[in-house]
């Protein structure tokens, strides 16, 4: 369980995030939608460590984690996507999954030279979850690739991956629909449902495609100008008037009128 | 026309030394590519890192003569590398603590580390004049010649002779020594590959779990270790001089920067390319040419496209050249 209490970020004088309190529970797929700048990419990255809050509190399970770096949540379980795919472009895609589980005996200097067979097995183990991690995303064949060159929608799929090589507790995804094709897409929704369910994965999905979200989500937090607007079901969500104002517009509100009528 | 005694000549003046300084440079130049991969900023310690580390090894080489530990053939330098490098390293961490750490913290530009940097080169620079002096230190011992060039002469019957030291042969040998475990850690080892990673992108490193400052912490360890190793092999090639090493400052960061900033192969063609052209412009190509040329177009002069005086001149107009055609420099390093 996350809680986020009246956390503000602040650019200069710019209110990214504006006193956002948010409850994402364990075991839940949590949406975050919300208009472009809303301040839900800042509110994921302050989260995650990235960078620090000009106010306000996160606690994971009782513990205060606000600020810790990134690598130490890493530790307690708590991953992240980037909105803008990030990869080690010179690395291969087999290779950037093998980055992921960090902590590894191979890490020190000392066990480098002294311990080469037991990391030998580690490692053969390590390039067989990330060859699963790449069957399960369907992009086996791109194993061997440079990271640098995979498209943007295969981008996506990596940086999915990566949160697959390790038992996250909690992982926050920030769109990894986006430029993903529809079929894809439904395989990334799949995949988010089966981590869930089979893995126990919490997730924080933020993403624009109300459809996805609606098939997903429950609860759908929504963010505006850096504050919480709404909370609760994805329905009541596509339904509340001040939702609709901010975000969704008149046109999504006819279509579920329109269905509910019919 | 005499084409054997010419390329001996050449071998002799040309090829071999800038062979041998190409491998300190690169070594050099490697370290400072390494720090700017991983810390993002041009570390102007760096000369006066392998000058200090040096020291150090000269210092724990007399501990060595006094009690009379020798390494045979080979210089007892080798035999103080290691705790020179142990010293120099430990040195470093702790300038990192002390100093690199708390500019890191403020996420500082890197234009402030640089300034930083220099403000430890100085300091450096101090340390290192006051324990050993400013004098000129040889410290070479063992055997002096892989070749003679007398013993050449009279084996060949050639005019020309032949010299290969056998420090330079050694450097030769402990730079490739050194790039080969080089590349294999940071392409084959997990240590290796997060360091890479780091270099690539931090902020993906740091959302993997990868511990910064150990990143950190492991890069300092090796910039000191080729640091060392560098000086140590300069300093046995030619002497041991504090100041030169704060010269070669410049022809290091031109093959660094040459070869592209962060890219390590970079860092080794730049090193060559450096030495190669600096030994060739200050080289008098009279006795070569009287070799190769017909007697009637042998030169008057030494036919020396620069007097040594300007051998740091050379450094600067490569970087320009290649800096105007490549800005990444030949091997696409980050952008200067
Ligand atoms: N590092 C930064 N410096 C200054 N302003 C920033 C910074 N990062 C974000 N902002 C500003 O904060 C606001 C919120 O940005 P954020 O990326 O959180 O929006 P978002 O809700 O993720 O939008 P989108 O749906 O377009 O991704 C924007 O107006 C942006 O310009
Ligand atoms: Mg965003």
């Amino acid at each position: 369980m996350i809680v986020v209490e009246g956390l503000h970020k602040h650019f200069g004088g710019f209110r990214a995030v504006d006193g956002a309190s948010i409850e994402i529970a364990t075991g839940s797929i949590t949406g975050l939608i919300g208009p472009n700048g809303a301040g839900k990419s800042t509110l994921f990255n302050v989260i995650a460590g990235v960078y620090q809050p000009t106010a306000g509190r996160v606690i994971m399970d009782g513990e205060d984690i606000t600020g810790l770096p990134p690598h130490d949540l890493f530790h307690k379980g708590l991953l992240r996507t980037f909105q803008i795919a990030h990869e080690f472009s010179s690395m291969t895609v087999r290779e950037n999954l093998m980055m992921v589980p960090a902590g590894q005996l191979g890490e020190t200097l000392w066990n480098t030279w002294f311990h080469r067979g037991r990391i030998a097995r580690e490692e053969a183990e390590l390039a067989k979850k990330a060859d699963d991690v790449l069957d399960f995303l369907t992009i086996s064949h791109l194993a061997d690739e440079r990271a640098g060159n995979l498209s943007g929608g295969q981008k996506k799929l990596l940086e999915l991956g990566r949160t697959m090589m390790v038992d996250a507790k909690i992982v926050f995804l920030d769109e990894v629909g986006a430029g993903v094709n529809r079929t894809l897409l439904n395989t990334i929704g799949d995949a988010i449902v089966r981590l869930n369910k089979e893995r126990g994965y919490t997730f924080c999905v933020i993403e624009h495609d109300m459809d996805f979200i609606g098939r997903l989500c429950d609860p759908v937090i929504v963010m505006a100008e850096g504050k919480v607007l709404a909370k609760g079901s994805a329905d009541s969500i596509m339904q509340n008037e001040a939702v609709i104002e901010a975000y969704l517009g008149r046109g999504l509100k006819n279509k579920a009128k329109a269905e509910a009528e019919a | 026309m005499d084409f054997l005694n010419a390329i001996v000549a050449l071998l002799n003046f040309v090829v071999i030394p800038a062979t041998s300084y190409g491998a300190q440079l690169a070594l050099g130049a490697l370290g400072v590519t390494l720090i700017y991969g991983i810390l993002r900023f041009s570390n102007f310690a760096h000369g006066d890192t392998m000058a200090f580390g040096t020291a150090m090894v000269i210092l724990v080489t007399w501990a060595f003569q006094s009690v009379g530990i020798h390494f045979g053939p080979l210089p007892t330098a080798l035999l103080a590398l290691p705790f020179g490098i142990a010293i120099t390293a430990a040195l470093v961490l702790a300038t990192d603590k002390a100093v690199y750490r708390f500019y890191r913290r403020q996420k500082a530009a890197p234009v402030i580390l640089v300034i930083v940097s220099m403000g430890v080169m100085f300091i450096m620079n101090g340390v290192t004049r006051f324990i050993i002096g400013v004098g000129e230190i040889r410290f070479d011992d063992g055997g002096r010649f892989i070749v003679n060039a007398n013993e050449f002469k009279k084996a060949t019957g050639l005019a020309e002779g032949l010299a290969f030291r056998s420090t330079q042969g050694l450097t030769i040998l402990t730079a490739i020594i050194v790039v080969a475990a080089l590349f294999w850690f940071l392409n084959k080892t997990r240590t290796g590959k997060s360091m890479r990673a780091y270099s690539d992108n931090e902020d993906l490193a740091l959302l993997s779990g990868i511990n910064p400052e150990r990143v950190v912490a492991v890069t300092w360890i090796i910039a000191a270790g080729l640091a060392v190793i560098a000086g140590t092999l300069y300093g046995l090639d030619k002497s041991f001089k504090a100041f030169n090493y704060f010269q070669l400052l410049l022809p290091i960061f031109a093959s660094a920067i040459v070869g592209g900033l962060g890219s390590p192969l970079g860092a080794i063609a730049g090193g060559f390319l450096i030495a190669f052209t600096e030994v060739g412009f200050t080289y008098a190509w009279k006795k070569v040419a009287t070799y190769v040329l017909p007697d009637a177009l042998a030169p008057d002069g030494l036919a020396q496209l620069l007097s040594t005086d300007y051998k740091f001149a050379v450094s600067f107009a490569i970087l320009v050249i290649v800096l105007l055609f490549k800005p990444t420099g030949l091997f696409k390093g980050k952008a200067v």
